[in-house]
Formats: structure tokens, C-alpha cells, sequence
């Protein structure tokens, strides 16, 4: 039995509709027109436990929805859910006690109250033992440098303390399952590093189930064995991040300076992408010519003054794949 | 403490430690209702001056004793939804409120309560200081506060007070969760300011009011936040009277609890949360 399990699930949403300007105005006071929004269609996937699973897709695809239904705030329409064995939208109050959520974009901890206090109120509310807190709350400090924060009032925090606070404060009752909806949004470089280790950390060592949306690419190279792809509320890839870049984009390039002026280069498997002068950008598809084969082939042949192989950035990956799916954002 | 009422308990003291914090909100606040508090004893003086003695209802000197008493617990009447509720609908942070294992009801009730009484206790206690401390040091006896009409009607007056901390929460529970639906507390806000005026004694105490409307204003929910209770301090309602006020005190809490509930399950069934 998996421990996160998701059937058919489908989901949609009533937005009201008006035309534009006063008139526009004045009939949506007359007759409302709702257009219904379909937030996911179709979306099945499973999960074991200590599983982490990044969750990517464009803005607009479903992912928060679908980590909302997950979590028990939202009811599905249609479709199942499962979370250890129980139905989130169902049994809420016993379910959001296994589970721990963060969303980067909103803030749980009290505006105006120090950490500390707020960790204080969230031990009363998840009626956690107070010894077990302690001991997890000190933990947690230390892993997440806490220590010059904890008697600070939250909206004096930066963005990046914010986030380890709040990714602590998701913590202290010890969940089973978390669930991260775009955890790094907007942190810097240092505080990203220090999220994505601290995540992989609590999913290797202590076993916690994790599923996490993303738009930072980075994070999934950096973090998930497992990615799943949802474009208009359906899942369209679900497998190992590398199988992804092998399917989509498996080529790679090479950069070459040559001693004199760059010559043409016709190879089997080998496309051209820029030339300027003495420098040429080479995509190749390594199932047809291997690197150093290549990179032989050519200093054989010619003087050459610097070389380097590049993988396409992730980016580029993803990129690719939602224009294959038609899923970018209308 | 046991463990079921431990986090409402701990969301009651944070909530009202916090609101104790905002000194200068408080004597803003009471500076205001000193000056509509003397602005209103006047113009009841005014009123009063020619009437012919024993053909009002109540005396002068305890619609002014009512008066201060409005203005002392101004703040405990349901003005508005909870501030906090509004924002949190507003942000979408109340996606959040729905992640604690605990009854999403009971905590935004016991965080309605103590926002009310927390602001409540210092304004009163700052309002009994002057009007009815002070006042009668300097000579001013006849624009007091008077002391409550005997020690059986203090302490009934004392009961009723904890209802109407009751009520107001559960009514304020109501604008809470019309807040949920219609996403901007606003219109909601500026009605109910209006009926409160009018039905709850805050403008006029209610025994004031023509004959015939007496028995509906006393029946009406708006009567069980303020007037009820000042009511029995002067000893306008005492015995059965008195009685039967708490007892309309305790049937309006149950009333709008038992909607507010029924409403916070279909309200959160169809929650929609759009965006990121």
C-alpha cells in the first residue's frame, strides 16, 4: 500500500465572469456568467514512504491544487485520495496531524509574535509533549540556524530566515508526509542551498516522505530521483529526472576555440548551432558519436586552443518539453 | 491542562497578550468614548430637563450610568468580523487554518473572544477610573457612573457579561465566516454597524424606546450584546425579569453557534483557493 495515492483525480473551479468598462459592470450586476475552470482533469500517481517527488509543470497546471486536495483543504470533485491510509478532505483534523505543509508564498507563522512564540503556540495546538518538543524544536534550531532568530517578531525576518523558520515551524509535530509548494521562491542562492539540504537531509536520514512543486529547476536536479510533469491538469511524464532529459533532450554540445578560423565540420549525428570567428558551438547526440570520439575526430583534424562539453541547462529541458506538450501557459 | 481544550486555550492567551500590546489603540479608543460618553449625558440631560418627573421610564441618572457603561465595553459589542479572519481570507493564508488538527470553529471562536475582551479591558477599566472614580471626587455626583443597583444585581450583571463575551463571539463567528464567502467583510460590516446603533441600546437605551416596540427589542439578538446586561446593573430587570434576560443571552449563543457551525461545513466544503 503506497503511502500517498491519487486516482482520477479532477478538480475545477467557478471563476465569475465580466466584460470590460461600466457596462461591463453593470450587466455582471444583472446576469453573473461563470466560467468553469478546470484545475485538474485527470491525475493519478503514487507514492511510497520516504519517496521525494518533485512536482513541476507551468504556472496554472495544477500542482498547488493538487497539494491543497493532498493536504485536506480542498475537496476534489472527483477522483481518490489516499494519505497513509486516509481521505484528507474526509478525516481533516486526524490527517493534517501526520502531515507538515509549507507554501513558500504565504507565511504560517503569527506576524507579530518571535518565533519562538509561535512554535510555543503551534506545540499547544498540535497537542505535542513537551519533552518531545523540546527535543525536536532544538533539533530543528540547529539544523536550520534558528538560534538568532528565535526572539525575533516574524515580519522583522528576511525572506530566506522566513523560510527556514517556516519550514521548522512545518516540522515540530514530527509529520510523516511534507509537502513543500515552491519552498524557494524568491530566496537567495545561500538560503536556496541551504532549504534543498536541509530537505534532502530530513528525506534521507529520518525517512520523511517529501513532495515538493518547484519552478527552480535546480531544486529538482538537486533534490528529486523522481519528477512528475503536470501540464492542464494531467500528468504528462512521470519518471526518473534523467530518463526526462534522455527523452527530451538528450543532446549535448561542445564548445571549441580553434587556433585559426573556425572550418567547417560535417559529422554524422553533429549539427552546427553558432559560429563566430574562431569559436564553434557544436550539438551532438551522444547515442550517435560519444564525446570523446568527437573530441578526437576534431583535434585530430585541426589546432584547437580550448574544448568543453556542455549538458542543455535544465531549463532548457523543461522548456522543451512543455512546447512538445503544448503546456505552456495560454 | 487536558489535552482538548489545550490549544484553544493557548490561542485565547496568545491572542489576547497580543491585543493587550496596542496601549496607544486603547486610549485613542477611550479618549473617543469619553467625548461621545459626554456628548450623549448631555444631550440626555437636555431631554431629561423636560420631561416631567416619574413619567420617564428610567431615571436620568441611570441612562447616564447606562451610558458610560456603553462606552466602557464599546468594544465588546460585534462591530465586525475578526480582523485577523478578513486578512487571512484576503492573503490566502487561510489555507493554513484549515492544516491544524484542531476544530477550525472553536479556535476562530476562542480568538474572536479574547480579541474582544483583551481591547475591552483596558478601555473599561480606564472609563470606571474617570467616570466613576473620578467624577464623584470632583464633585461631579450627578454625571457618574453609579455603583450597580444592589449586590444580587452585580453579580447577575457579572453572569451577564460572560454571555455577552459569548454572544459577540458567536456573532462575530457569523461575519466571520460571511468574510469566507464573499472574500471582502466590508458591506457585511458597515450593515450590522448600523443595526447594532439602532437595536442593541448603543444610540438609545432601549427602555426609552416607544411602548410598543418594547417587547420586540427586548426578544431582538441585538438586546442580548449590550442592553440586557445594563439593564439588570441599574436594576431596570431584576427576579423573573432578569431571569428571563440571561435566559434570551443563552438562547441567542446557541442560535447563532448552531448556524455558525452548520454554515463553517458547507462554507469549507466548497473552499476554493485560487492561485499559487
Amino acid at each position: 500500500m503506497p503511502q500517498i495515492l491519487v486516482q482520477d483525480l479532477a478538480k475545477t473551479y467557478r471563476v465569475a465572469e465580466r466584460d470590460p468598462g461600466v457596462l461591463g459592470a453593470l450587466k455582471g450586476l444583472v446576469h453573473r456568467r461563470w466560467r468553469t475552470v478546470e484545475a485538474l482533469k485527470d491525475v493519478s500517481f503514487s507514492l511510497e514512504a520516504g519517496e521525494l517527488l518533485g512536482f513541476i509543470g507551468p504556472n496554472g497546471a495544477g500542482k498547488s491544487t493538487t497539494i491543497k486536495i493532498l493536504s485536506g483543504i480542498l475537496r476534489p470533485d472527483s477522483g481518490r485520495v489516499e494519505v497513509g491510509g486516509l481521505v484528507p478532505y474526509q478525516e481533516r483534523i486526524k490527517h493534517v496531524a501526520r502531515i507538515g505543509v509549507v507554501f513558500g508564498q504565504r507565511t504560517q507563522l503569527w506576524w507579530d509574535l518571535p518565533v519562538i512564540d509561535g512554535f510555543d503556540l503551534l506545540r499547544d495546538i498540535y497537542r505535542i509533549d513537551p519533552v518531545c518538543y523540546a527535543r525536536t524544536r532544538d533539533e530543528l534550531v540547529a539544523l536550520l540556524r534558528l538560534e538568532r532568530l528565535l526572539d525575533q517578531p516574524v515580519r522583522q525576518l528576511s525572506l530566506g530566515q522566513r523560510m527556514r523558520a517556516e519550514i521548522a515551524a512545518a516540522l515540530l509535530h514530527e509529520p510523516d508526509v511534507l509537502f513543500l509548494d515552491e519552498p524557494t521562491i524568491g530566496l537567495d542562492a545561500p538560503s536556496k542551498l541551504a532549504v534543498r539540504e536541509f530537505v534532502k537531509r530530513l528525506n534521507r536520514e529520518r525517512g520523511v516522505t517529501v513532495l515538493l512543486t518547484t519552478h527552480d529547476m535546480h531544486d529538482i536536479e538537486a533534490l528529486a530521483e523522481r519528477v512528475i510533469v503536470i501540464g492542464h491538469g494531467q500528468v504528462l511524464a512521470d519518471s526518473p529526472f534523467e530518463a526526462l532529459r534522455r527523452d527530451v533532450l538528450r543532446e549535448r554540445w561542445l564548445f571549441i576555440d580553434f587556433v585559426d578560423q573556425a572550418p567547417e565540420i560535417d559529422l554524422p549525428g553533429v549539427e552546427v548551432r553558432a559560429r563566430d570567428g574562431r569559436s564553434l558551438e557544436l550539438a551532438f547526440d551522444p547515442a550517435v558519436v560519444g564525446a570523446p570520439r568527437l573530441i578526437a575526430a576534431i583535434t585530430a583534424d585541426y589546432a584547437v586552443e580550448d574544448i568543453h562539453v556542455e549538458q542543455p541547462a535544465i531549463e532548457e529541458v523543461i522548456a522543451k518539453f512543455y512546447d512538445l506538450h503544448g503546456a505552456a501557459e495560454a | 491542562m487536558p489535552d482538548a481544550i489545550r490549544p484553544y486555550a493557548a490561542a485565547f492567551a496568545a491572542r489576547f497578550q497580543l491585543m493587550l500590546q496596542y496601549r496607544a489603540a486603547a486610549v485613542a479608543g477611550f479618549a473617543t468614548q469619553c467625548w461621545w460618553g459626554g456628548i450623549k449625558v448631555m444631550v440626555y440631560a437636555a431631554f431629561f430637563a423636560n420631561a416631567a418627573p416619574g413619567e420617564t421610564p428610567i431615571t436620568l441618572s441611570q441612562v447616564i450610568t447606562y451610558t458610560w457603561l456603553a462606552q466602557a465595553l464599546l468594544v465588546l459589542s460585534p462591530w465586525s468580523g475578526d480582523p485577523e479572519i478578513s486578512q487571512a481570507v484576503r492573503t490566502g493564508a487561510i489555507g493554513y487554518e484549515r492544516l491544524r488538527p484542531i476544530d477550525t470553529y472553536n479556535w476562530w471562536y476562542v480568538r474572536a473572544a479574547a480579541w474582544m475582551t483583551a481591547r475591552a479591558l483596558p478601555r473599561a477599566l480606564l472609563m470606571l477610573a474617570v467616570a466613576g472614580v473620578a467624577f464623584p471626587l470632583l464633585g461631579l455626583e450627578a454625571w457618574s457612573w453609579r455603583p450597580p443597583a444592589d449586590a444580587l444585581a452585580f453579580a447577575l450583571f457579572a453572569l451577564s457579561m460572560v454571555l455577552v463575551v459569548l454572544v459577540s463571539s458567536a456573532f462575530v463567528m457569523l461575519l466571520n465566516i460571511s468574510a469566507v464567502v464573499t472574500l471582502d467583510e466590508r458591506g457585511i460590516n458597515t450593515l450590522v454597524a448600523s443595526l447594532l446603533i439602532a437595536f442593541s441600546g448603543n444610540l438609545l437605551p432601549l427602555a426609552l424606546y416607544p411602548d410598543w416596540m418594547q417587547t420586540f427589542l427586548l426578544i431582538q439578538p441585538f438586546a442580548s450584546f449590550l442592553d440586557i446586561p445594563f439593564r439588570i446593573y441599574f436594576g431596570g430587570l431584576t427576579g423573573w425579569g432578569a431571569a428571563a434576560g440571561l435566559a434570551l443571552q443563552a438562547f441567542w449563543t446557541v442560535v447563532m453557534i448552531v448556524i455558525g457551525r452548520a454554515w463553517m461545513v458547507r462554507v469549507m466544503a466548497r473552499l476554493q483557493m485560487q492561485g499559487g
